[in-house]
């Protein structure tokens, strides 16, 4: 096209040079052309500047639509952007985590709480009347808890139980490291010892009204310990941990002791892990060993007089514990199921004084025993628990030494059983109704009903395994 | 005796050092949804340990063995905070001997710090019902949320494992593409569900309706982790003759019972949404949640 042009340009101006004669007018043509040239090239400019300012404009309204498709998102999400200087929650901001529990119990005993004792087991008298239940309507412990961190380093608190009798009494009082490296926790001051599963744990949590016998003759209900407790987290997926305690022991089964080392030491591991995703379970053995001093406890020789004797010596309290938990797809909100059974054996042995305010007959001391309990606790609604708890003591076999004639070695199994429902409207409410037939004392059967309440307010303790 | 101990001791102490070590960065995520969007961010430098599921309410969950063992190792706990999980979590942090996930650490991502709080409480008093300081800690059903969560988990991810810090920052970028084009997605998929009533059973979902411009009309529970009672439930039923609502929602971890009743006597449906990852087979990661979370909304709005 381009040489067609080009030829016919070529032809136009042969054409025009034989017109010479019309020179002046073809000059006059020329200036036409050039002015038509001048035009066609200032249009063709302004088309083209056209054409740009329209594709300017074009891609300005293209990124106009991305801004505001941009700024819709970013609008929406204003929407959910945190609200500037909003307060962080914590339980009271540098104010301790105050917690209260109160609890009061109704109870109905066929035999005479004075005469309560487990035939068999050697308590001094001053765990025996802590131990001795009470009829009627009364107050039960009241609890105030008070914990806090501390610094990055370490957390901790205390717990008053505040008896009906007025006077006060602390659970605990401890101080533990907090993230210390390798797994580890140290734990110093008064804290219930972490032998077995149920000793750790604050009465206000337990599934029945009262402890345990086993706990009873072996731990006096509840064993806690002034001194120090490491415990060790293994880096592995399956729980394992492993513990240590050394410390006073001047609870029942030590006592009270003059002594610059430790009067009483623990140790302990457990193993847990999940089973599916409905159950998980815990089980461990743990060791108490105390060394107790001038041991009293009041007996009747067999003449009938009342005694009262001492034991000085070692004592070695084995525990083997497991607790397992079921709860549809792991959630426990509906209905869940708990099975828990503890075993304690207890080896002492040193010297005995036979009738210490009397003759005070020396001589020598070694007894085993044992006992065990195992409970259930089903809850098959929202709010309801029934439970149910089968438990044995057994005396064993006590050698007095030279002292075998003066007081008797009764071979007796006490035994009880207990029956729970309870009502949880909430998880800081509860409360419980329990029925019992204790054969704790020999040739007697005491059947036994408690109506009681738990209920806790303030801050909401975290609940252990 | 005492030497069995002392050998089982020893064995337990061999077998813990013989434990081979984990390459990856130890992740323990207190719901499914933060575990999701850590294995989003992290990819495969990264091994996650849900400590609950789907079927769970994480009101009620115990600090039992597994997770104290998952706690003591992990690198990183990755939470939604707002006291949802102060029942346990608590528990898990003073046990596990690792100063890693202690508060304050950047081993310890507290999912509800970086989104605005609906339903904070005016007073504080339990006779209300199980109500959390913080608001509503559920922040879950919001995938706005869940975009401002994960910007502020791969910062957090890159501050406590600096050495893969550009790996989740690119990750990073490339979920929150994927997302945003979801989002307009879903949000444009969603636009006929605007202003619609609604029944739930636990007042889970505040997040979701704020999103989709929903109103919820009435609750089940009379409050806040108070089961529904059939004298509540009746008077519910009555409610919806005056102000009626188009379907009753529950979370997949919740009993179906009162839904159930109510749908049958008030003839709306009862949808079951997954509430967080795994919670139903179409929820299997985030995208897959909210995907089922519209579809299952849509199908019952029809």
């Amino acid at each position: 096209m381009y040489k067609r042009k080009i030829i016919a340009s070529g032809i136009i101006m042969m054409l025009g040079v034989p017109l010479s004669a019309i020179a002046a007018d073809s000059a006059e043509i020329q200036q036409i052309r050039k002015e038509i040239e001048a035009l066609k090239q200032g249009y063709e400019a302004r088309i083209q500047a056209l054409e740009q300012r329209l594709k300017n404009t074009e891609l300005a309204a293209s990124s106009a639509e991305n801004h505001a498709v941009h700024a819709e998102t970013a609008a929406s999400q204003m929407a959910a952007l945190p609200a500037p200087g909003t307060p962080t929650d914590s339980a009271n901001a540098f104010n301790p985590a105050v917690s209260l529990i109160l609890s009061g119990l109704y109870s109905n005993h066929s035999l005479d709480p004075a005469a309560y004792q487990l035939t068999g087991f050697h308590l001094p008298s001053a765990v025996m009347g802590d131990l001795q239940p009470q009829r009627g309507f009364s107050l039960a412990e009241s609890e105030l808890g008070i914990y806090a961190s501390i610094d990055p380093m370490f957390f901790g608190g205390l717990n008053f139980a505040i008896h009906p009798d007025n006077t006060v009494s602390t659970e605990e009082a401890f101080i533990q490291t907090t993230g210390l490296q390798q797994g580890l926790t140290v734990k110093a001051g008064r804290f219930f010892s972490g032998i077995g599963y149920l000793n750790e744990q604050h009465a206000h949590v337990w599934d029945f009204v009262d402890a345990p016998l086993a706990y009873q003759a072996f731990l006096g209900g509840q064993f806690n310990n002034d001194g120090l407790q490491v415990r060790w987290l293994a880096p592995t997926d399956t729980y394992l941990e492993i513990g240590a305690e050394v410390g006073r022991g001047a609870n029942y089964p030590g006592t009270g002791r003059d002594k610059n080392g430790a009067g009483a030491s623990a140790l302990f591991a457990h193993l847990g892990g999940d089973v599916g995703i409905s159950n998980s379970w815990r089980a461990g053995v743990s060791l108490l060993t105390t060394a107790p001093q001038d041991r009293e406890w009041d007996d009747t020789n067999p003449e009938g007089t009342a005694v009262t004797n001492a034991f000085s010596g070692n004592s070695k309290l084995w525990m083997a514990d497991a607790v397992w938990k079921w709860a549809p797809n792991g959630n426990a909100y509906n209905t869940n199921f708990k099975l828990q059974g503890e075993y304690l054996r207890r080896v002492e042995d040193g010297s005995l004084v036979y009738d210490l305010n009397g003759v005070a007959g020396p001589g020598s001391y070694s007894a085993t025993q044992s006992g065990w309990y195992l409970q259930g606790v089903y809850q098959f609604a929202p709010y309801w628990r029934a439970g149910l708890r089968t438990e044995r003591l057994d005396s064993g076999s006590a050698d007095y030494g030279v002292n075998n004639a003066f007081l008797s070695r009764l071979v007796y199994r006490p035994a009880r059983q207990s029956l729970m429902l309870d009502y949880n409207p909430s998880e800081f409410s509860r409360i419980r109704l329990q029925f019992a037939r204790d054969k704790s004392a020999q040739g007697a059967t005491d059947n036994q009903i408690f109506l009681q309440y738990q209920m806790s307010l303030g801050a909401h303790g975290a609940h252990k395994y | 005796m005492f030497n069995r101990l002392s050998k089982f001791i020893a064995v337990s102490i061999l077998l813990a050092f013989a434990a081979p070590a984990g390459a990856a960065f130890n992740i323990l995520a207190c719901e499914p949804e933060w575990g999701a969007l850590t294995q989003e961010l992290g990819g495969d430098k990264v091994s996650v340990y849900n400590a609950t599921n789907a079927f769970q309410d994480p009101h009620h969950i115990q600090a039992k063995p597994s997770l104290l063992a998952r706690a003591r190792n992990a690198d990183m706990l990755v939470c939604t905070g707002s006291q949802l999980e102060i029942g346990w979590l608590p528990v898990l942090l003073r046990q596990s001997g690792n100063p890693k996930i202690q508060p304050g650490q950047p081993g310890n991502f507290e999912a509800a710090r970086f989104v605005r709080m609906l339903e904070v409480p005016t007073r504080l008093d339990r006779a209300d019902g199980d109500v959390h300081p913080g608001g509503n800690p559920h922040i879950q059903t919001d995938p706005r949320n869940i975009a401002l969560v994960a910007a502020g988990l791969a910062k957090q991810l890159a501050q406590a494992d600096p050495a893969n810090a550009a790996w989740y920052q690119s990750r990073y970028q490339d979920f929150s593409a994927r997302w945003q084009i979801a989002l307009a997605r879903w949000e444009k998929e969603a636009a006929t569900l605007k202003d619609m009533p609604i029944v739930v059973q636990h007042k889970g979902f505040p997040y979701l309706e704020a999103w989709l411009g929903l109103k919820q009309v009435a609750t089940l529970e009379p409050k806040p982790g108070v089961e529904p009672s059939s004298s509540h439930l009746a008077e519910v039923l009555e409610r919806l003759q005056h102000q009626p609502a188009r379907m009753v929602l529950r979370a997949a971890y919740n009993d179906g019972r009162s839904s159930d009743w109510l749908a049958e006597r008030g003839k709306i449906p009862a949808v079951v949404l997954p509430f967080t990852v795994g919670g139903s087979e179409q929820a299997k990661d985030l995208f897959g949640l909210f995907d089922d979370t519209l579809q299952r909304l849509l199908a019952a709005a029809k």
